[in-house]
């Protein structure tokens, strides 16, 4: 992202240092990372030390510091979908990938996060990948689901 | 449009839009609810759309895109109106034939309309489906009536008239009194009175002074909130701006999280709708009165569903919590006086300005008022939202409603109130919903996530779940919380994995009072009540772990194995192509066999077995003898 975006993102906030948090979460939502380049230009603009900035962006789960793969795998973890199995889901996923949770693959081609609760409570376990939820999956299915995302 | 200068303008845009209305048109229900979209609702609305232009029906049948109703586990929900005729898991393939049979010829297309599991009795109309028959359904009603991005169709039933009363016919003191009459109660868990904080900060000196809706609804297995927000946000915006006008505020905060982007859709388009009907900004309904809202988007951190934190973090801060020694109705957002109440709160607050606080009181407890959501999950038939009366059985809730537990096994325990409350056993099913009532049995209201568990449910991974959730998103402030919950994690990940240790329990028993003695905010506070309630009401599972090595439910992986049972398999090779660990052994005709040096203890063997041969057995404790 080019400093030119990021005093778009920031003037579309008033440069307002109490909108640190909406800002950082536009730039996620664009570049799905936050690169160091850009947490420094926000920085600039806003008058805000870059530790503070380094403080929200670890703190907070939405913000990744590292680049993200091509698909993004969301495992709910939610108690509904924990009862029924979702732990046995994320081990296969592990097993299938090779990553582990907060991790991305070394082609780029899956991250994977587990989240807290989708709210799809109904459709448990349930695996988001790049916005779509694939419900009532088994581990027996994951396989299938991960190789439809290439 | 122009904004509404005065409540006859209401009125009157009011009766026009009733006017321009028959209740006779039919109309096409659609749940747009995030968990009928998950099911495909998306495509079911756009084959309406398209058949009904295909038959030339698209000017005399309506379609809608509704909020939530709470019956997710049998989406996507279609009702047709005005015969109020309710279709479940409708396709896209079934719509041709509901327009032609039901909206062209008025005949009710069988295979779609609800049948009771257990009787076999088919019901056509909503209403008259157990799941809704049995609840109360005051805040939740009017999600499925309405067209979740239109303002219209909220006038249709009455929006906004709570708050022309408010403004013209009642005082700022009478607002928050008849909210105190109510007796309503903080519905995001903790149930402090409404009006008391309303009072709070109405008296406090300082300006200027805030409200906040606090819609970071983080509590894994619960969606109310996020339905009431994506269905309904204009009842979440009246309540709001009618406790603004009772404290005194100008400025209102939705703090809504990230994760939820339909609700974030949804609310700032029901904002900008509200900005130009001119039920928010300068001079509201020509009263002289201005108010404005803002959306904040959480970055995603449970903490902040804590008042304090979130307050922080609307601050633009890291989301930690602060001592309540000055309570923040007091002192709050940026030191000022700050309402903070949950989505539900607010989405009350209409109702008992219209209705009056004894219609509101007419239903309950001694200590708990009105009717509560709650969402229904997990080993349960009916997985969805009810809205319920206060004082309600959870034998009611869980049997009458949710239709008990499936695949005929047995009910263990329910989990109310998130990571905050604790498990209730069978023993106690008959105690009935209620702040007070909830605390007494060691768990609580909390947001109102309720998670059913059946006798495959391990009771000690449902705690080491539950203390590594908080592990993970305590903010770190506290040691107590930050490293007490880390060595219970330790703890009792040790025992599910089968190296629990004599002394365990009385060590977990230490740190759990010492978190619930020495932390600042709720979050360490309350919790070690899941282990403590687990511990308290299932101990011989915890001695079943630790003693014997051995996971009653069949449910930690450290503890259980797999194997084929000879006399069962069929040698269908199906297990055998399943396996993602390539463990299974065995061929055509030769029955199969797992090596557990291979066996991962996925499962996978155990799901795809037929249940007609049900050859793979799990067992734990006798397998290692």
């Amino acid at each position: 992202m080019d400093n030119e975006r990021i005093d778009q993102i920031v003037d579309g906030h008033q440069g307002q240092a109490s909108s640190l948090i909406q800002i950082l979460l536009d730039i996620q939502s664009e570049d799905g990372w936050l690169p160091r380049e850009a947490l420094e230009r926000v920085g600039e603009k806003l008058h805000v030390p870059l530790t503070r900035i380094q403080h929200i962006a670890t703190f907070y789960k939405a913000f990744s510091l590292v680049p993200k793969g091509r698909h993004k795998v969301h495992i709910c973890v939610g108690t509904a979908c924990h009862v029924r199995g979702a732990s046995r889901v994320l081990d296969t996923v592990q097993d299938l990938t090779g990553i582990k949770p907060g991790e991305t693959d070394l082609d780029s081609r899956f991250s994977l996060e587990t989240v807290n609760c989708l709210g799809c409570c109904a459709l448990g376990p349930v695996v988001e990948i790049d916005g779509k939820v694939h419900g009532k999956i088994s581990a027996a299915d994951t396989a299938d689901v991960l190789d439809s995302y290439k | 449009m122009e904004r509404l200068s005065s409540p006859e303008q209401l009125e009157q845009l009011r009766q026009d839009i009733l006017a321009a209305r028959n209740p006779e048109t039919p109309c096409v229900s659609i749940c747009a609810g995030s968990g009928c979209l998950a099911l495909g609702a998306r495509e079911v609305i756009d084959a309406f759309t398209a058949e009904l232009a295909k038959q030339g029906l698209e000017a005399t049948v309506d379609t809608r895109g509704t909020g939530c109703p709470g019956f997710c586990e049998q989406g996507p929900v279609v009702v047709i109106h005005p015969q109020e005729i309710c279709y479940l898991k409708v396709t896209p393939e079934d719509v041709p034939e509901i327009v032609a049979k039901t909206l062209q010829d008025n005949e009710v297309v069988q295979r779609l309309v609800y049948v009771d599991s257990v009787t076999g009795e088919r019901e056509t109309r909503e209403a008259e489906i157990p799941f809704y028959k049995n609840q109360e359904r005051r805040v939740l009603c009017n999600n499925a009536l309405v067209d979740s991005r239109s303002i219209d169709d909220y006038l249709a039933v009455d929006g906004y008239s709570a708050l022309a009363k408010a403004l013209t016919q009642m005082t700022p003191m009478g607002v928050i009194d008849e909210v105190k009459r109510a007796n309503l109660r903080g519905m995001g868990g903790a149930g402090f009175p409404t009006g008391r904080k309303w009072e709070g900060s109405r008296n406090a000196p300082d300006d200027p002074k805030y409200v906040v809706v606090n819609a970071d609804e983080g509590d894994p297995g619960a969606f109310m909130d996020r339905a009431l927000l994506e269905g309904n946000p204009h009842s979440i915006l009246e309540g709001l701006i009618i406790g603004g006008y009772a404290i005194g505020a100008q400025e209102g905060f939705v703090y809504v999280r990230q994760e939820y982007p339909l609700a974030v859709e949804n609310l700032a388009h029901a904002i900008m709708q509200a900005e130009q009907y001119g039920f928010l900004g300068q001079n509201i309904l020509g009263t002289g009165f201005d108010f404005t809202v803002t959306v904040h988007k959480g970055a995603g951190a449970f903490v902040c569903g804590e008042s304090t934190a979130l307050m922080t973090a609307l601050e633009g801060r890291v989301g930690e919590p602060r001592p309540k020694y000055v309570r923040s109705n007091v002192k709050g957002l940026w030191n000022k006086p700050t309402v903070l109440n949950n989505v539900e709160t607010w989405a009350n607050v209409p109702l008992i300005i219209t209705r009056g606080a004894d219609w509101f009181r007419e239903i309950g407890t001694e200590g708990s008022k009105g009717t509560k959501i709650f969402s229904l999950v997990g080993k349960i038939t009916n997985t969805g939202l009810v809205e319920v009366p206060m004082g309600m059985s959870l034998r009611d809730i869980v049997y009458k409603i949710g239709g008990g537990i499936p695949g005929g096994r047995k009910f263990k325990a329910v989990q109310t109130g998130g990571p905050s409350g604790g498990c209730i056993p069978e023993a106690q099913l008959d105690l009935q919903v209620g702040f007070d009532e909830l605390s007494k049995a060691g768990s609580m209201m909390g947001s109102g996530g309720m998670i059913v568990m059946d006798e495959d449910t391990c009771m000690v991974d449902v705690a080491r779940y539950f203390i590594a959730f908080l592990t993970e998103e305590s903010c770190g402030k506290c040691i107590p919380c930050r490293e007490g919950l880390r060595q219970m994690n330790k703890i009792l990940t040790r025992i599910t994995e089968g190296h629990g240790r004599a002394g365990d329990l009385e060590t977990l028993e230490d740190l759990a009072e010492l978190a619930m003695e020495a932390s600042l905010c709720a979050l360490g506070k309350s919790a070690p009540n899941p282990f403590l309630s687990t511990l308290r009401y299932f101990r011989d599972e915890y001695e079943a772990h630790i003693t014997e090595k051995r996971c009653p439910a069949l449910s930690c992986k450290e503890l259980i194995s797999y194997s084929v049972d000879p006399d069962k398999c069929k040698a269908c090779m199906i297990c055998l192509k399943k396996c993602p660990a390539g463990a299974i052994e065995g061929g055509k005709k030769i029955v199969h066999v797992i090596d557990p040096d291979k066996c991962t203890k996925c499962g996978v063997c155990f799901d795809v077995c037929p249940s007609r041969f049900a050859a793979i057995k799990k067992l734990s404790g006798e397998a290692r003898s």
